[in-house]
């Protein structure tokens, strides 16, 4: 006789489930039956609440919405979400861990959570069973997410920032792509900037895109913030070489970066005032949407940034983790957020949701549709695996974390380009400051 | 009768005294406003001046360690950078704020048409909350989007965008510009208010004397303004010294630290980076010149014989 019960329709229903990308009353049910399985359960009477960075394309965050409901209606645990500018998901997420109350998980930027490594929960458990389940963690998801032994985030996803540029405009000063050395890319700076097509980085405290760029100018020369060991060796050569091509290449960029946050460039390249930029894929997308900008859309394309005199790919792409504090009332419920937020039939979507804005950090997530149903979001697809650390050859750790969020870096680059310093008084400001903060 | 028995006098007791003893009700009645001013002032500037003798990150407290902050400090570039911003900012901003809000409070004291709505609009830059009136500037200087610049450039007048908040100096000129458009009002008003404190039987009187305009303000309604001025300068340079919210929403301190004032850095420092210790520290170090700038109205506040008409001591 055939056992109908609850339990077997849910088995059932996974089963079929299992092999297509599920949504609504399906997601439902797949949801319900992994909440049954995960090993970890929520406390009775469970609430949590989150912080998450604000959405840069609306469609992730109803995809992402969606998520956190099924997870709601499969556990009962009623999720709270709140959203902040990404830049200030740090500052609060600090104050909380100083305070002891505050959003149940954060989920933010870089090496947030190794400002307060030890208000983190351990999460070791959760990144072993999803790196087991999909192929395992990239090198720099490893280095980010542990702090000695433990793991005490979940990284979550990159967003990819890579060179965005206009085909029209570079076929015209002789390019038909972005060269692939830094050499070329300044001299495709020039090409663009005599025919009044200038582009630009942002010189200004841009947390996203003011230091990816000042990163990978400083890496492909050479200079290091710190060594392996967290001696600071800014001080170098390889340093003044990566600022004077900085300031060559600032030469050649558009009056007024010095001033640019992360939303500027993206305003300038929509508005045509620039024709080459660092940024996510967030311009593309927003070209696509737009009726009146779909020219832009159709005529810009996305490259990988220039490898420079070292001779491999030297690229800082922002990584957001989610953690949980250690004040939180229900930790199981926390983690089994996160183990949910990674589960291929959520993850999937959202990714795809996403449009390319964001990268996976999983190995299993190459296949993801997403990246082959436009070929101008390919070079999206690698940024987890070419980007290196925040803290360079140094520990990815509170040190690390503190030298990004006081933009020691971007200012180094930014006091030499607009003439402030020279290179000596450059160099020197950022050496003291990273001294003090790696001692 | 019986009447003594159950009014019998009794000895003063000492409740009795305190009861009606004046520092003890006063002293009470104190209480609540004291209250919110330790807790809301008093210990905070406690906390932050103790912050500063730690070496406190933001997510774990700190232990004390002396003047080590201050000495970082000290040879610390980007702070004498901050210094030098914030008093070229107070100074020339409350130098311009006083001048266009006296002409302005001297104007509206005069009889005119429609006064009470002019006085309502030009009090207007003061009540819009900062934050928006600054977002509005960050657009009027955006360097790509400049209204400024487009009607400049239209007018043939320029052929580039004006790059106003990239530029170090077009930066600091753009803050000014900002914070004296958004002080004037709170200058001028007050100031108008002193202006009708004056008598105008001493106008009438010096004019009988046959003095000039010039020689009726600079004998009669500046004297006696005196006071007002030392009172609403003091703010204004207060409010001036420890400016946040315009210089965070216009520039957040850049172009390399071109507009940062002590108040954003050390919030950069404090919150951004988590140093708290060195934040309280630079914010510990306005203290000084607060101070100063409150001595200089203690002076001014005094009541001098002159305005009275008698010579000084």
């Amino acid at each position: 006789m055939s056992y109908l019960t609850r339990r077997t329709l849910v088995k059932g229903g996974t089963a079929v489930a299992a092999a297509s990308a599920l949504t609504g009353p399906a997601l439902l049910e797949w949801a319900k039956a992994w909440a049954q399985n995960a090993p970890w359960k929520p406390e009775k009477g469970a609430k949590l609440s989150m912080l998450r960075w604000k959405y840069f394309v609306q469609a992730e965050d109803d995809a992402f919405v969606k998520l956190i409901e099924a997870f709601s209606k499969a556990t009962g645990v009623p999720v709270d979400i709140s959203r902040e500018s990404y830049e200030d998901v740090q500052p609060k997420a600090s104050v909380a861990a100083n305070t002891g109350t505050g959003p149940d998980l954060f989920w933010g930027l870089y090496s947030l959570p190794h400002l307060f490594p030890q208000k983190c929960i351990d999460v070791t458990d959760v990144t072993d069973y999803l790196g087991k389940k999909y192929g395992g963690w990239v090198e720099s998801a490893v280095q980010y997410g542990k702090s000695g032994n433990k793991w005490i985030c979940v990284p979550i996803c990159y967003s990819g920032n890579m060179v965005n540029y206009r085909l029209e405009a570079s076929k015209k000063a002789g390019f038909a792509k972005i060269p692939d050395k830094t050499d070329g890319f300044l001299e495709y700076a020039k090409a663009m900037k005599k025919n009044n097509t200038p582009g630009g980085f942002a010189l200004g405290h841009a947390s996203g895109d003011g230091n990816t760029w000042v990163h990978w100018c400083l890496w492909s020369h050479g200079g290091n913030t710190v060594d392996k060991g967290d001696k600071v060796i800014i001080n170098s050569p390889e340093t003044a070489k990566a600022l004077e091509y900085a300031k060559a290449l600032y030469a050649e960029m558009i009056p007024g970066v010095a001033s640019w946050n992360d939303a500027s460039n993206n305003k300038a390249f929509l508005a045509g005032e620039i024709n080459w930029t660092d940024n996510g894929i967030s311009i593309y997308v927003a070209a696509q949407k737009d009726p009146t900008k779909k020219n832009i859309a159709e005529d810009m394309d996305h490259s990988f940034w220039p490898v420079g005199p070292v001779g491999k790919p030297t690229e800082l792409h922002l990584m957001y983790p989610v953690l949980g504090m250690t004040y939180t009332k229900s930790p199981q419920a926390c983690k089994a957020l996160m183990a949910f937020m990674l589960e291929a039939d959520n993850f999937n979507p959202w990714i795809e949701s996403a449009q390319g804005y964001l990268t996976h950090c999983l190995n299993a997530y190459d296949k993801n549709p997403v990246w082959t149903a436009d070929p101008k979001r390919a070079p999206f697809r690698e940024a987890a695996k070419r980007s290196l650390t925040a803290g360079g050859l140094g520990s990815v750790g509170e040190k690390a974390a503190t030298a990004i969020a006081d933009f020691v870096v971007l200012d180094m680059f930014a006091n030499y380009c607009t003439g402030r310093e020279d290179v000596k008084g450059s160099i020197a400001i950022a050496e003291r400051q990273l001294k003090r903060i790696y001692r | 009768m019986t009447m003594a028995s159950s009014r019998a006098i009794r000895d003063v007791t000492a409740w009795d005294q305190l009861k009606t003893d004046r520092n003890w009700l006063g002293f009470w009645f104190m209480m609540p406003a004291a209250a919110f001013l330790i807790l809301f002032l008093a210990y905070p500037l406690g906390l932050g001046v103790w912050l500063s003798f730690t070496d406190a990150r933001l997510g774990r407290g700190g232990e004390f360690v002396g003047i080590e902050n201050y000495e970082y400090l000290r040879d610390d570039s980007i702070f004498w950078l901050s210094v030098f911003n914030t008093l070229l900012y107070t100074s020339v901003a409350s130098v311009i704020k006083f001048a266009v809000g006296l002409y302005l409070a001297l104007l509206l004291n005069e009889r005119l048409p429609f006064k009470a709505i002019i006085r309502a609009v030009v009090l207007i830059p003061f009540i819009v909350p900062t934050v928006l009136s600054a977002i509005a500037f960050w657009w009027l200087f955006d360097p790509q989007f400049s209204i400024i610049s487009w009607s400049l450039k239209k007018m043939h007048l320029i052929t580039t965008n004006i790059d106003f908040l990239g530029d170090v100096w077009n930066a600091r000129w753009s803050v000014i510009f900002a914070n004296i458009w958004r002080g004037v009002p709170f200058v001028a008003i007050t100031l108008l208010a002193g202006l009708q404190t004056v008598s105008p039987s001493l106008y009438e009187a010096a004019t009988i004397d046959g003095a000039t305009n010039w020689q009726r303000f600079r004998y009669i309604t500046y004297p006696l303004l005196t006071p007002i001025i030392a009172v609403v300068m003091t703010f204004s340079v207060l409010f001036t010294f420890t400016d946040f919210q315009l210089i965070w929403v216009m520039t957040r301190g850049g172009p390399v630290n071109a507009t940062h004032l002590m108040a954003t850095f050390s919030y950069q420092r404090a919150i951004m980076s988590g140093y708290l210790g060195e934040g309280a520290a630079i914010s510990t170090a306005m203290i000084p010149f607060l101070l100063g700038a409150i001595l200089v109205s203690w002076f001014g506040l005094q009541r001098r014989k002159w305005q009275q008409g008698e010579s000084n001591d």
